[in-house]
């Protein structure tokens, strides 16, 4: 029977995983370092804040594996060797493969600062970085203060975790304004005076210069580049962006470059072994995405599409229209097609906020057809088949404007903003 | 790490949760009301009975209504679930079983030994602590308190006071605030003051919470109940009638509108107990599989147990006089095989495909209390149902149903089970509305597209149980029969992928293996397989 060996139990590996067991009764095995069962990446920051248990933020109960004939195998493998098509842990170990996938995700970015490796600082990306941290900050005795440094959604997340146990947390951020390469203006700023409302020391426009240890090698202050200020603290966090986890794969035969370079069938250079999620890189982008997605729902997609593949179904990965999520603290962040930072050529912005300032939205259209191209929506819940929809049908921005009612998702009885939407639009629509 | 922190005996919180001196003092104020409830308890004698009793249930108000403005109103508006599962008393530590074990055991005294409370027997007057509500009860119908009065009283009181608390934690979400405003007008004025109040105006009419339905008010049909109402004129009639309609019309069409919700999250108070005062173990009900099985067992054998009761109960007593009465024995068979065999057939004919392997169970249950039936009807006597007495049914549904589970465990085990362990497990008045829910409602939760990021979060809070994750990470519409619709799900997802609501039938149920947002062609192709 042929072996399915898939590097990975995130996302991405447990949904091949998951598929392939559905199309066909091929061996799987599982393989990851970092837990035994799979668990939801998204969801460490609530167990930290005391919302959830580690174990409930495992998807699927501990016998659903062994029910489905999916073998875990724990384990850190430091080589693959293609000739043999075979995998070699560290520890000795090896297992042979018929077909591989990799899906070993990301690891946080590094810049070269002088001390990142100190005691105390650290990402947020592992389980057991998590551990880390209820080591170096169980409360706010033990950690007086903290520096994020990287102002992204981990970043965030991060924040509003030490927030939670009343860990004064330092937010460094080098962009003029929060998230600001990904966010419009309006949405950025209503972003930073959001997390200055948690009691959070945001500091835009700064940068990171050193970090300073004590004298047992564990963080002592951060010096912050343009002022040259030292702040005391006794948590460095690193959040400065992710990037693939393959540093043990860099010496195979198998294509790399930031990622492990995949064509649109998730194919590497080496024939029956194949990459998805957060490792994976695309030659080329595909309909505007980027060559690497770090984002859940692409690793869950790829992942659908590559058990076809495997299964004698081959098949392109070809996703459909852009979606993500996020939650700012209390705001929630929904967005749907594409809406850049800045208006690119022949498109604009109509940009519409709640005077309470935790509530707005963001619509891009093209201005020379009216197509609606993509919307993001601050603290407003809209659904994501209708918009899947009207950007398939290539609906003009008033159709939209005025059709948003339909693709409301708050929970009933909530206030309903269209109204005030529609007339702001049609304001703007007369001074232009 | 976090994680491990609890399910232990261990007194020492997590030091990430440090009170603020405010919250202290609110928790102060309210024990010194119930230490003055214990007080009483022990029978001191208070220089004035009237002054002691407000005071007493002021002070409760006042502790938790400065501890929630203390815990709520000084942060910004949003999920408050921070070091939920660090707390003791949520996180089934020690205060949490400290807490299950005072509440069992006042369960307890309550149900089976009311004495210790107090209660006077053969003519002597009340003392300790029934004593002590003695002023409020003859305040509100003239006659001294009974046990079921200050049970009654606290109840209403833990629901208002705890039920305040619910709307601040969740005063961004006005869905959560008006079920809350419900489940407290309908305590507060249909538990509590009507039925006081129709006693003052017509002592005879037995006890009546119109708001309460068979099954889950089981004694209504009792021959002490039924002749209390027809012997209290047109208004003991009117009552009697509307208790019939309420199960057999208005719920059914209520529940096809809105769900079983209407009812468990917003007017029932085993429901309004739950969601006010047991809202914070919401997140200790079991997820499990295993524990779905036990739950449809379990609540299915309490209905089929409840119908048979009844039936047992009404035809007993229908013997008596032979036939001065159109409904005869024989009828009042014939119509009750006759309504189940309607249903079941009904559904068999049009929700078969839906049911699938449940079908199967659906029609043994159904042929058995068929059967179970007859042969009561052709081995009936005066007083005996399948040679036992159909009183001793009826005790026993009343003593181990309505008293142990509902009571003693149901809420006496709220800190270890979760909130909802009598609706879950145990209420066939959940398992009827349930079974409409299932299959003839508009209702459903819907899951938005691919929005899932399988966090965890809905099912953790879903007090019923409910795994709402494995259904929103299939991008699949939440259909169950237990969901109360209490909408904590879609308030604590931070990704906005729940909805509650009411739609159209078609398309309510869409499993699906490839989620929106991939390839349009692949999920045509796995979807429509
Ligand atoms: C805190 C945080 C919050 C996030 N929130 C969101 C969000 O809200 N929305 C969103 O879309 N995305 C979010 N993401 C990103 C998302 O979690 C990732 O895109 C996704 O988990 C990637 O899945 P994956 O399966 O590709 O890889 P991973 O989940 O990283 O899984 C890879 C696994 O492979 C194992 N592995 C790696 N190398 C080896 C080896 N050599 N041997 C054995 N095992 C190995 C790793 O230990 C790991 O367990 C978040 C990420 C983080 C860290
Ligand atoms: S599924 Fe959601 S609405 Fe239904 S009972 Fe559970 S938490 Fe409440
Ligand atoms: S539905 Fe929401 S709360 Fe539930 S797992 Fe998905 S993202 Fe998390």
């Amino acid at each position: 029977m042929e072996h399915i060996v898939i590097i990975g139990n995130g996302i991405s590996g447990v949904t091949a995983a998951r598929h392939i067991r559905k199309l066909s009764d091929k061996k799987i095995t599982i393989v990851s370092a970092e837990t035994e069962y799979f668990f939801s990446r998204t969801a460490l920051m609530y167990v930290y804040m005391g919302h959830m248990k580690f174990e409930h933020t495992q998807p699927y109960e501990n016998w659903f594996w062994k029910k489905n004939n999916i073998n875990l195998k724990q384990g850190l493998v430091n080589q693959i060797d293609t000739e043999q098509k075979t995998l070699h842990f560290k520890g000795g170990e090896s297992l042979n493969y018929d077909k591989l996938i990799i899906a070993t995700g990301s690891k946080p970015n590094k810049f070269g600062w002088p001390g990142q490796d100190l005691d105390g600082v650290m990402g947020m990306y592992h389980k057991q970085d998590l551990e880390n941290l209820e080591k170096h900050a169980p409360n706010n005795s033990i950690c007086k203060r903290a520096v994020i440094v990287g102002g992204g959604l981990i970043g965030i997340e991060l924040a509003e975790m030490l927030n939670s146990r009343d860990i004064p947390v330092t937010f460094l951020v080098r962009e003029d304004s929060f998230w600001n390469g990904v966010l419009p203006q309006g949405e950025s700023e209503m972003i930073n005076r959001h997390i200055k409302n948690h009691h959070i020391d945001l500091r835009l426009s700064t940068n990171l210069k050193e970090i300073k240890s004590d004298e047992n090698g564990k963080v002592k202050s951060i010096i912050i580049e343009e002022t040259g200020e030292e702040i005391e603290c006794n948590l460095v966090g690193l959040t400065a962006g992710v990037t693939p986890n393959i540093d043990f794969i860099k010496d195979s035969n198998i294509e790399t470059a930031k990622g492990v370079k995949v064509n649109r069938f998730l194919e590497t250079n080496i024939p029956d072994i194949y990459a998805i999620g957060d490792c994976a890189e695309q030659h080329e982008g595909i309909n505007g995405r980027r060559t690497i997605e770090a984002v859940w729902y692409t690793g869950r997609m790829m992942g659908e599409t590559v058990a076809q593949t495997i299964c004698s179904n081959r098949l392109a990965y070809n996703p459909g229209h852009w979606f993500n999520s996020a939650k700012f603290l209390d705001i929630e962040y929904q967005t749907y097609g594409w809406v850049f930072s800045k208006p690119r050529e022949d498109e604009a912005h109509f940009h519409w906020k709640h005077e309470d300032d935790t509530k707005c939205i963001t619509v891009c259209y093209n201005t020379n057809t009216n197509e609606f191209l993509g919307i993001n929506t601050f603290g407003i819940r809209m659904r994501h088949e209708i918009f899947d929809e009207w950007l398939t049908e290539k609906r003009d921005v008033e159709y939209v404007i005025n059709h948003l009612p339909e693709a409301n998702f708050d929970p009933e009885f909530y206030t309903k903003y269209e109204a005030e939407i529609l007339s702001a639009f049609n304001k703007k629509l007369q001074t232009v | 790490m976090s994680n491990k922190l609890n399910e232990s005996m261990s007194l020492a919180k997590p030091d990430a949760t440090n009170m603020p001196i405010k919250q202290k003092i609110a928790i102060a104020i309210g024990f010194i009301g119930l230490f003055l409830l214990t007080l009483a308890f022990f029978n001191t004698s208070f220089p004035s009975k009237n002054l002691f009793l407000t005071l007493a249930l002021a002070l409760l108000f006042v502790g938790v209504i400065i501890y929630s403005r203390s815990s709520y109103l000084s942060k910004l508006e949003g999920i408050k679930n921070d070091g939920v599962w660090f707390k003791s008393i949520s996180s089934r530590g020690f205060w949490g079983w400290i807490l299950g074990i005072v509440l069992t055991s006042f369960y307890i005294v309550l149900y089976f030994y009311p004495k210790y409370l107090g209660l006077g027997t053969n003519g002597e007057e009340n003392a300790g602590l029934i004593g002590f509500f003695d002023p409020l009860s003859k305040l509100l119908s003239g006659r001294p308190a009974s046990q079921w009065f200050v049970y009654g009283t606290l109840y209403t009181v833990a629901i208002l006071v705890f039920g305040y608390k619910f709307i601040l934690k969740y005063r961004h979400n006005r869905y959560q605030q008006l079920r809350t405003i419900s489940v407290m007008f309908f305590q507060l004025a249909f538990a509590f003051l009507i039925p006081e109040f129709m006693y003052v105006m017509n002592s005879d009419l037995p006890y009546y919470d119109l708001k309460s339905m068979w099954p889950l008010n089981y004694y209504i049909f009792d021959e002490w109940s039924v002749k209390g109402f027809l012997s209290s004129g047109n208004i003991g009639l009117a009552f009697l009638i509307f208790g019939i309609v309420s199960i057999f019309v208005v719920s059914p069409i209520l529940t096809y509108k809105y769900g079983k919700r209407w009812y468990c999250s917003w007017v029932c108070g085993c429901g309004g107990l739950a969601e006010t005062a047991g809202d914070s173990f919401r997140q200790l009900s079991s997820k499990k599989l295993s524990a779905w099985k036990i739950e449809r067992w379990l609540i299915h054998t309490v209905l089929v147990f409840s119908v048979i009761m009844t039936t047992a109960m009404i035809y007993t007593y229908l013997g008596y006089d032979k036939n001065d009465f159109w409904l005869t024995r024989g009828l009042f068979i014939s119509l009750v095989i006759g309504l189940l065999t309607l249903v079941f057939t009904g559904v068999i004919l049009f929700k078969r495909h839906e049911l699938g392997k449940d079908a199967k169970y659906g029609a043994i249950g159904f042929f058995v209390v068929i059967m179970v039936l007859l042969l009561m009807h052709f081995t009936g006597t005066t007083n005996h149902v399948f040679y036992i007495k159909g009183s001793a049914l009826r005790s026993a549904y009343g003593l181990y149903i309505g008293s142990i589970f509902s009571g003693v465990i149901g809420t006496g085990f709220y800190p270890i089970l979760g909130n909802r362990v009598w609706c879950r497990f145990g209420c066939p008045m959940a398992a009827i509305l349930g079974f409409q829910q299932r299959l003839f409602s508009k209702f459903r939760i819907t899951t938005n597209g691919g929005q899932c990021i399988s966090c965890g979060n809905c099912s953790t809070y879903c007090e019923m149980g409910i795994d709402v994750r494995a259904y929103a990470q299939k991008g699949e519409n939440i259909v169950r029969s237990s969901c109360v619709g209490c909408g904590i799900c879609a308030a604590v997802c931070p990704r906005g992928v729940l909805k509650l609501e009411n739609d159209s039938m078609d398309g309510r149920i869409n499993p699906n293996e490839i989620l929106l947002g991939n390839d349009v062609d692949l999920m045509d192709l796995v979807n429509k397989q």
